[in-house]
């Protein structure tokens, strides 16, 4: 499913997207049956484009993130990538049995770099998420913020067109989240990265991205697109951003008013 | 997208590397190792008063005639004497010797056989359903039950004593790594997953390792069970040909009525058995839980 394109991505032919989900259905098997968790979903990401996933509970963004991954297959419809993602996880999901360094090295590693260059790619990389001193520290010695970001460097070492992030920043305090922010927008400016984000934050949905996509719940459909055309860099405080989130509030909140009614 | 006013950019760049600075500098815990007094006070002392103690109420109970016959309770100093004889006579190391380089080996054995075994039953559903479960009802079989099976296959020799170890502490290392498998987070598949360690790489480059705590726990519970075993079959089987190991100094304790000889041999039993968990196993268990973070500190 993913390797269609990667060959594309070789040069035979241009590629107009790093993702394209096209009429994504799926469902599992739950204790009522077939329950369907997304109906029909249809969103491409273009090269370098930051698009955000926006949705309340049960609107399956995180199936669809796992889906595009390749870690599940859709029930019914087609997607196709631009070469293997990468993904980041709320949980750092860093390997506690290597150091930070070495976590970077192992994805290298898996990607066929060769042993000599891995340490100083490694290097540049925690360089780049600006954690020049980190390369030798175990997970545990590094805060919360300091593990997602070498988790960031860890999923730039794949070097994919596409970096996709399931709620990366959810469980870190504001201040720190604040920060990554601005570090992650800078990134991807620097990297010209596709990246697909999923947050049920209205406001760093707007922070972050270029379009916004809402989903529906139960079963997860694309409620409605916004086009976010705030200058970076951006502000969380800034009264556009403010303005925004207020008008994309109100449509998540309708959309989750719809499931008290029956 | 493109920056209008790149003074402005690179000064916000300045104030979020210094920001970041700051809060990875306030964030992040100093962790340090305890001093040595306070794990003289805290570890080391208790176990020692404790050992102490019982010496002393021993030794009273020999002295004030408690118990006042040295065929069934000698007195502290008669074993200490029996021991330093045979120190002199330079065949206490023999003993020990004896005994301990069979242990090992066979646990070295029973290391080569477990491992593979242990892999095979964690990550094939057809194995795990097949001998799972009775890898896990032979832990509970006490080893010495194989000492007469063995000694009628192998003869007194000692293979017999190696099978014996293989038997006891094969299903203890095997059972170990499944169970350290069986704990690996899914989170670190699907993390290895995205990185295409996926197969025989997923499983050299993150099952074993994320496993490793738990087989650890198997090794240390292998080897006690390895010791164990050994004893036993020592015991059973004592033939004079085979070189006296302290098991066989045990029984001959026995045989010659010679109560401090008896003593002499449970102690140096216990001894080499904490001895070899202090030194092989703890700091091997302590290193990986500490490279993890997961010591905690109480």
């Amino acid at each position: 499913m993913a390797t269609t394109l990667a060959k594309a991505a070789d040069g035979t032919e241009a590629v107009t997207h790093a993702a394209r989900i096209e009429h994504v259905s799926k469902s599992f098997a739950g204790p009522a049956g077939q329950q369907l968790v997304l109906d029909d979903i249809t969103l491409d990401v273009a090269p370098g484009e930051f698009v955000t996933l926006l949705g309340a509970s049960g609107c399956g963004k995180s199936t669809l993130l796992n889906l595009v991954a390749g870690l599940d297959r859709p029930s019914a419809g087609e997607i196709t990538t631009d070469g293997r993602p990468a993904l980041m996880f709320q949980e750092h999901a860093l390997f506690p049995w290597l150091t930070a360094g070495k976590n970077i090295e192992l994805a290298l590693k898996l990607r066929g770099v060769p042993k000599p260059e891995r340490r100083g790619k490694a290097e540049e990389l925690l360089e780049l998420v600006r954690l020049k001193g980190a390369y030798g520290k175990r997970v545990h010695e590094l805060s919360g913020g300091m593990r997602q970001r070498v988790a960031l460097a860890r999923a730039l070492a794949q070097e994919s067109k596409l970096l996709l992030m399931d709620e990366p920043f959810a469980a870190l305090d504001a201040i720190t989240r604040d920060v990554l922010h601005d570090e992650l927008t800078r990134i991807w400016r620097e990297t010209q990265l596709s990246v697909l984000f999923v947050t049920h934050n209205v406001r760093e949905a707007v922070r972050l991205a270029e379009r916004v996509v809402l989903l529906s719940s139960r079963p997860g459909r694309i409620a409605r697109e916004w086009r976010v055309d705030i200058p970076q860099p951006r502000r969380i405080e800034d009264t556009a951003v403010a303005e925004l989130s207020v008008e994309i509030t109100e449509e998540l909140r309708g959309e989750i008013r719809r499931h008290g009614q029956h | 997208m493109a920056s209008t006013d790149s003074t402005t950019v690179a000064k916000d760049g300045s104030d979020l590397a210094g920001l970041e600075a700051g809060l990875d500098a306030l964030e992040t815990r100093q962790t340090g190792r305890t001093p040595f007094r306070q794990t003289f006070t805290e570890k080391i002392l208790p176990p020692v008063i404790a050992v102490a103690l019982v010496l002393a109420v021993w030794q009273a109970l020999v002295s004030f005639k408690v118990v006042d016959d040295p065929t069934k309770l000698p007195a502290p100093s008669d074993v200490w004497d029996v021991v330093h004889t045979a120190w002199l006579q330079g065949e206490l190391l023999g003993y020990i010797w004896t005994s301990v380089s069979r242990g090992l080996l066979g646990f070295c054995f029973a290391l080569l056989i477990g491992t593979p075994l242990g892999l095979l039953v964690a990550r094939v559903k057809f194995v795990r359903a097949a001998i799972g479960p009775i890898l896990s009802g032979l832990q509970s079989l006490p080893s010495v039950a194989w000492v007469p099976p063995a000694v009628i296959w192998l003869g007194l020799n000692n293979s017999m004593m190696y099978a014996v170890i293989l038997l006891g502490a094969v299903p203890s290392i095997a059972n170990g790594l499944v169970s350290g498998v069986d704990q690996v987070p899914p989170l670190f598949l699907r993390a290895g997953r995205t990185l295409g360690a996926t197969g025989l790489k997923g499983t050299w480059h993150i099952v074993l390792p994320a496993a490793l705590p738990g087989y650890v726990a198997g090794l240390k519970q292998g080897w006690a069970f390895s010791w164990r075993s050994l004893m036993a079959a020592e015991i059973i089987a004592s033939f004079p040909d085979l070189g006296v190991g302290l098991g066989q100094l045990l029984e001959n304790g026995r045989n010659a009525s010679d109560m401090a000889m008896v003593f002499e041999a449970i102690f140096l039993i216990l001894i080499v058995g904490i001895a070899i968990d202090l030194l092989i196993f703890s700091p091997l268990e302590r290193w990986v839980l500490r490279s993890r973070g997961l010591l905690v500190k109480s």
